[in-house]
């Protein structure tokens, strides 16, 4: 449903070139929750900004559906993007709106009615679990709540496909899972695609089906996750596994469970 | 103390808060679409235009290296032909406001970047316009820091006027170099410097409080 051929992307600065993406291609499933997982320089923020094209490839092309997004007019472009939402590390939830202005700001930019809007809102926002937060400022919210506001403002336009750009990273063990739980749901509820990117493991064994490793650029894996665990084949793969197996090795010593 | 200190005093207060009010208002008005202009066009900006930023950064940078007094000698002609004389408060206004755009500009420009880029992806990533993105989300995400800003122009524009009051102008300037400073009036002197005093700690102080009751509100905790 989604596909990515060829892609290529490299940044030039006065005394460095960096190549952020090097003939990469990848297919997601329609339905799918998707895992793009790599250490931090390997490329996952530029690739998952190809999607939606808030980074511009320099070659290659994205098709999602029949749509080649990547040949897309700027108003087309829009359009288009009004269809994908996308959530952040860091949340980039507007302080001056509150959460009812936060979720109805796509609407708004989509040209819905102030009376859809009024309507819409409320259902969403039913749907994150944040009905009761609806007059608050971001600023009075937990992490967890306002990352439920960013999906909830991800989602308002009904997107077939929600991009997630370390939604997880700024939350602690608890709250993460809460999201991905959350995720999970709408992924059923809603049949939304989702891709996500991420450097920790354990969000790719909660909820993902497919993953793709990324490393300098390049995609050096490719497959379920199962077959991530079960017989890695990648560098990267094989050290984020070892890492995790180490810490759970000194877990068992501390605790007194090993041997 | 004279008693024609205080019908001098009323007109000078009066001709100052005049052109600093329609300075800083015409001011605001050129601004405010320069600093627009500064802020989409510059490298990562929303509307990418390096060439266009640099003349413009050029040109913004020319007005802001003169003095203030040589500006507004330099831009009395332009009085001349608008309102037709070089004196008196009105034809202050002129260079007043030509001259303090710029710096208002810069201002401007200042609040607006500092608009975290997160928020700004996060309304291209929603399919916002240049346009949406500018009074959608800039300027409301940067308000406090605008108010901030103004004020701050404000009372910079009220130190212009009394320059401008040594040309010219009008106003409580005026009157200091005139009566406090030619004719040895120390009365005069006294009277408009303690006027131009309370005129800039009220204007900080609504200034202030606007701000704060704009973040209070957003950043309440309860």
């Amino acid at each position: 449903m989604i596909t990515v051929k060829h892609l290529y992307k490299t940044y030039v600065t006065a005394h460095t070139r960096v190549e952020a993406l090097q003939d990469v291609n990848l297919s997601v499933e329609k339905g799918d929750i998707f895992g793009i997982i790599g250490f931090s320089g390997a490329g996952k923020s530029t690739l998952i900004r190809c999607f939606n094209r808030l980074e511009e490839p320099d070659s290659g092309s994205v098709f999602i559906g029949e749509h080649e997004i990547t040949a897309l007019g700027k108003r087309e472009l829009r359009n288009a993007q009004r269809k994908m939402g996308m959530i952040f590390q860091q949340f980039n939830l507007f302080d001056s709106r509150t959460v009812f202005g936060n979720v109805s700001f796509p609407l708004e930019v989509a040209g819905v009615s102030r009376k859809a809007i009024a309507h819409r809102v409320p259902e969403i926002l039913e749907l994150v679990g944040l009905s009761d937060k609806i007059n608050f400022y971001p600023a009075q919210l937990s992490g967890g709540q306002m990352q439920r506001v960013g999906i909830a403002r991800a989602l308002a336009n009904e997107p077939d496909i929600l991009l997630s750009d370390e939604a997880t990273s700024a939350l602690d063990p608890q709250t993460t899972a809460s999201i991905l739980d959350l995720l999970r749901d709408l992924n059923r509820q809603l049949h939304l695609t989702i891709i996500l990117i991420t450097h920790e493991l354990d969000v790719l064994r909660y909820i993902c089906n497919n993953m793709a490793v990324l490393e300098n650029g390049r995609i050096v894996e490719q497959g379920s996750v199962e077959k991530f665990f079960l017989n890695p084949e990648s560098n990267t793969a094989r050290l984020f596994i070892k890492i995790t197996e180490s810490f759970q090795v000194n877990r068992m010593w501390k605790e007194g469970e090993g041997i | 103390m004279n008693e024609d200190l205080l019908p001098l005093i009323l007109a000078g207060l009066q001709d100052t808060v005049y052109m600093v009010a329609l300075s800083a208002l015409i001011a605001a008005f050129l601004g405010f679409p320069i600093a627009v202009l500064l802020i989409v066009s510059e490298k990562g900006g929303i509307m990418e235009r390096p060439n266009l930023n640099r003349v413009l950064g050029a040109f913004v940078n020319l007005f802001r290296s003169f003095p203030t007094i040589i500006l507004i000698v330099v831009l009395l002609p332009l009085s001349r032909w608008i309102v037709g004389t070089t004196l008196g408060a009105t034809a202050a206004v002129v260079p007043l406001s030509i001259g303090s755009a710029p710096f208002l500009a810069r201002i401007i420009e200042n609040s607006l970047k500092e608009v975290e880029r997160g928020k700004i992806e996060a309304a291209r990533a929603m399919g916002a316009s240049p346009q949406t993105i500018v009074f959608k989300v800039m300027f409301p995400e940067a308000l406090p820091a605008l108010v901030r800003g103004i004020t701050l122009a404000i009372i910079t524009i009220t130190g212009f006027t009394a320059v401008a009051g040594a040309v010219g102008a009008g106003g409580l300037g005026s009157l200091a170099i005139r009566f406090g400073y030619m004719r040895y009036r120390n009365d005069v002197m006294f009277a408009t410097v303690a006027l131009l005093v309370v005129l800039v700690q009220l204007v900080q102080w609504c200034g202030d409080r606007a701000a704060r009751k704009i973040n209070s509100k957003r950043y309440r905790f309860d």
